[in-house]
C-alpha cells in the first residue's frame, strides 16, 4: 500500500494526541516516510472526543485530510461512535476493549481489541494507556517499526518516564501477537521486529520536546 | 547571565506549521515578538515565549494588535529584528501600522495564519481571502512582499526569506499561512546554523552629520541606524525628506512615494519566485497558492493519469505578483484556472496578467476546508475541451 491513512481518537486526557505524535514521528523521522498529522481544534477539541489524523505514506501528502480511515483506533465509546463510519469496509479497527462496545458485524474480521487501560493500571500508572495502544497498533498494523515507535516514545515522554512508557509500549506489542499473532500474520504483510528491548537512539540530530 | 539555549534547532523535527515558521524567524535572527495571541496563529508565539528566554530576547503580549504592530516598528528602531503574528481580524487592526511600517521603511514581518473570515469568521478553520487586503490593506500607495508557504519545512525555510527581504528591501513582509499549513505536522529538517543565510540590517557608516536618513542608495533603499547611538534622525507617518521631516508638498510626496513603489516593482524581477509543475508541456494551466497548491497538484496529477496536459504554477512569493510568468504561458496555453479559498483574489491578477489572450476560470471556496482535488478535476476537465 502506498498510503495509510490513520485515525486515533478518545476522549480528552487519554493521550490521543500524544500517540498520534509518536506513531507520526515514528514513521516520519525514524522510518523515513512522508506523513501529515492533523488533530480537531476547536469546539469539538475541547469536550470529551479528541482526534488525530495521520497519513503514512511513499510519496510526498498532497491532501492533508483523511479521506476514509485504513485503521481507527478508538480508546471511548464515543469516539467508536463517531468514527467507525469512516472506516473503510476492509480496514483495521483497534478498540480498547474494556471501555468500547464494538457494535455490529461490519469489521468483526478484522477488529482486534485489548484491555490497555488495565494493562497499564497493571504496569503501575493508568496514564500509559496511550503507550499501549501504540504498542498494539505497531505490532497488529506494522504501520511503523517497533525500533522507530521506541525512538519516538523516547523523544516525546516526559523526562524519567521513559522507562514506562517503553514498558507500556512492550506490553502493548506482545498483547497483539500474542492474542492475535496468527490472524494478523495473514493479514498484515509487515511482521513486526521481536519485541525485546532495543538500545538504538538516533545520535547526530536533536529533537524537539 | 549569558541565556542558554539554542537560536537555530538544528536536526530533523516533527513540527506543525506555526512551530516551523517560529523556528525559522529565530533561525532568521528575530528577538523580538510582540503579539495579541490568536487562533490559529497562536502555536507561533506560544512557542516563541517559550523559546526567546533562553536565545535571548524578548516577547511582549500587548493589550491589542495595534500596539502589537507598532511595538514591532519600534524594536526594529532599537535595533531588533522583530515580527508580530495573527489571522485576519486581528491583521485588520494591523493596517495602519503596516502603513506606518511602509511609510517608514521599517523592516519587520507579519505573519497572518490565515482562518476564515470576514470579521471573525471560522477561528480554527482555513481560508485564504487575506490576499489583497496584505497587498493593500492600509491606506495610500505603496507596494508590499507577501510569501505563502504550502507546509511546514516552508513555514521554517519561507520565515527566514521574508526576514531577509524585509532587511533587503527595507519594507514590512507579509508572511500569508493559513490554518491548514499552520496546523499540519510535518517532517521538518533545520539546517546549521552556518549554512542559513541570515542577511544583517544594513547600518550606515557615514558619520552622523553626513547621514539622512531617507536618503537612498543607488537601488532606491536608505540605510539605517539604530536608536540611541548618536546619529539625528526623525521619524513620522508624514510626507516627509531625506532628512525625515515632515515636508507638505507634491514634490517631495512624489519623489517619496514613487520610490516607495519603485524599490519593490523595480525589483520585481529580483523577488517573484514560483514553483512549477508540468508546465513545460501543459496546454491547462492551475494557479494555486498556499495549502490549496497541493491541493491543486493532486488535481493536475489526476488529470495527467487522464491524459489531460495540465500542469501547476505556485506563486511561492505571491506580491509582488508573477505577472510575467503568467503573461508567458498564457501565450501558449489553452486555458487557466485559477483556485484559491476565496470568491476571486489573486484570480483577477492572473485574468489580468492573461490579458484576454486564454479563458480564464476560477475555482472557489469560501474556506472553513480545503477544496476536494475532484472539484479541482473537474474545472480542469472543462477547461480541456
Amino acid at each position: 500500500m502506498n498510503s495509510t491513512e490513520i485515525r486515533i481518537a478518545g476522549f480528552g486526557g487519554q493521550g490521543v494526541i500524544l500517540a498520534g505524535m509518536i506513531l507520526g514521528r515514528a514513521a516520519s523521522i525514524y522510518d523515513g516516510k512522508y506523513v501529515t498529522l492533523t488533530q480537531s481544534f476547536g469546539p469539538e477539541a475541547r469536550g470529551s472526543a479528541c482526534s488525530v489524523q495521520l497519513i503514512v505514506s511513499q510519496q510526498p501528502v498532497l491532501y492533508p485530510y483523511l479521506t476514509r480511515a485504513d485503521i481507527l483506533v478508538v480508546m471511548s465509546q464515543e469516539a467508536h461512535e463517531r468514527f467507525a463510519a469512516g472506516l473503510m469496509p476492509d480496514g483495521v479497527l483497534l478498540y480498547e476493549e474494556d471501555l468500547v462496545r464494538v457494535n455490529g458485524t461490519a469489521h468483526a474480521g478484522k477488529a482486534f481489541g485489548i484491555p490497555a487501560t488495565h494493562l497499564a493500571e497493571e504496569l503501575g500508572r493508568k496514564l500509559i494507556l496511550n503507550a499501549v495502544m501504540v504498542g498494539f497498533t505497531t505490532g497488529i498494523t506494522g504501520v511503523t517499526s517497533p525500533k522507530a515507535a521506541r525512538n519516538a516514545i523516547r523523544d516525546l515522554v516526559p523526562p524519567g518516564t521513559d522507562a514506562l512508557n517503553l514498558a507500556a509500549f512492550d506490553k502493548g506489542l506482545e498483547f497483539g501477537l500474542n492474542r492475535y499473532g496468527s490472524a494478523i500474520q495473514t493479514q498484515q504483510a509487515t511482521v513486526p521486529e521481536e519485541a525485546s528491548s532495543m538500545t538504538f537512539r538516533a545520535n547526530g540530530s536533536k529533537h524537539d520536546s | 547571565m549569558k541565556p542558554k539555549g539554542d537560536r537555530v534547532l538544528t536536526g530533523t523535527q516533527f513540527l506543525d506549521g506555526d512551530q516551523a515558521c517560529c523556528e525559522g524567524a529565530l533561525a532568521a535572527g528575530a528577538n523580538f515578538a510582540a503579539g495579541y495571541p490568536i487562533s490559529p496563529s497562536t502555536e507561533i508565539v506560544e512557542r516563541f515565549a517559550s523559546r526567546i528566554p533562553a536565545v535571548g530576547g524578548v516577547f511582549l503580549q500587548m493589550e491589542d494588535e495595534l500596539a502589537a504592530s507598532i511595538a514591532i516598528v519600534g524594536a526594529t528602531w532599537g535595533g531588533a529584528k522583530a515580527f508580530t503574528v495573527t489571522s485576519g481580524p486581528g491583521f485588520s487592526l494591523m493596517m495602519e501600522h503596516i502603513g506606518y511600517a511602509s511609510m517608514t521603511e521599517t523592516p519587520c514581518v507579519f505573519v497572518d495564519v490565515q482562518r476564515g473570515g470576514p470579521s471573525t469568521g471560522l477561528p480554527t478553520l482555513p481560508g485564504q481571502a487575506d490576499m489583497m487586503q496584505a497587498r493593500w490593506g492600509s491606506h495610500g500607495d505603496y507596494e508590499i512582499i507577501a510569501l505563502s508557504p504550502n507546509s511546514p519545512q516552508e513555514c521554517f525555510d519561507l520565515a527566514i526569506d521574508a526576514f531577509n527581504l524585509a532587511e533587503q528591501y527595507r519594507t514590512p513582509v507579509m508572511f500569508m499561512m493559513d490554518e491548514s499549513v499552520g496546523h499540519m505536522t510535518e517532517k521538518v529538517v533545520i539546517p546549521p546554523a552556518n549554512e542559513i543565510k541570515v542577511l544583517p540590517r544594513r547600518y550606515t557608516r557615514l558619520p552622523p552629520v553626513e547621514y539622512r536618513p531617507f536618503r537612498p542608495s543607488p537601488e532606491g533603499i536608505p540605510e539605517m541606524v539604530k536608536a540611541g547611538e548618536g546619529y539625528r534622525f526623525h521619524m513620522t507617518g508624514l510626507t516627509h525628506d531625506e532628512r525625515g521631516y515632515p515636508a507638505m508638498d507634491w514634490q517631495v510626496q512624489d519623489k517619496l512615494v514613487r520610490r516607495l513603489v519603485g524599490k519593490i516593482r523595480d525589483h520585481a524581477a529580483d523577488i517573484v519566485r514560483c514553483e512549477e509543475k508540468h508546465t513545460f508541456d501543459a496546454e491547462i494551466v492551475v494557479v494555486a497558492y498556499g495549502i490549496t497548491s497541493r491541493v491543486a497538484l493532486k488535481a493536475v496529477e489526476m488529470a495527467r493519469e487522464e491524459g489531460i496536459r495540465a500542469g501547476l504554477l505556485r506563486p511561492v512569493v505571491v506580491w509582488p505578483f508573477p505577472e510575467k510568468r503568467i503573461r508567458e504561458l498564457a501565450g501558449r496555453m489553452k486555458s487557466l484556472v485559477v483556485v484559491e479559498m476565496n470568491y476571486g483574489q489573486l484570480f483577477y491578477e492572473v485574468e489580468r496578467a492573461a490579458g484576454g489572450r486564454v479563458p480564464t476560470s476560477l475555482v472557489s471556496h469560501g474556506g472553513g476546508a480545503v477544496h476536494e482535488p475532484e472539484t479541482i478535476l473537474a474545472e480542469i476537465r472543462r477547461a480541456a475541451q
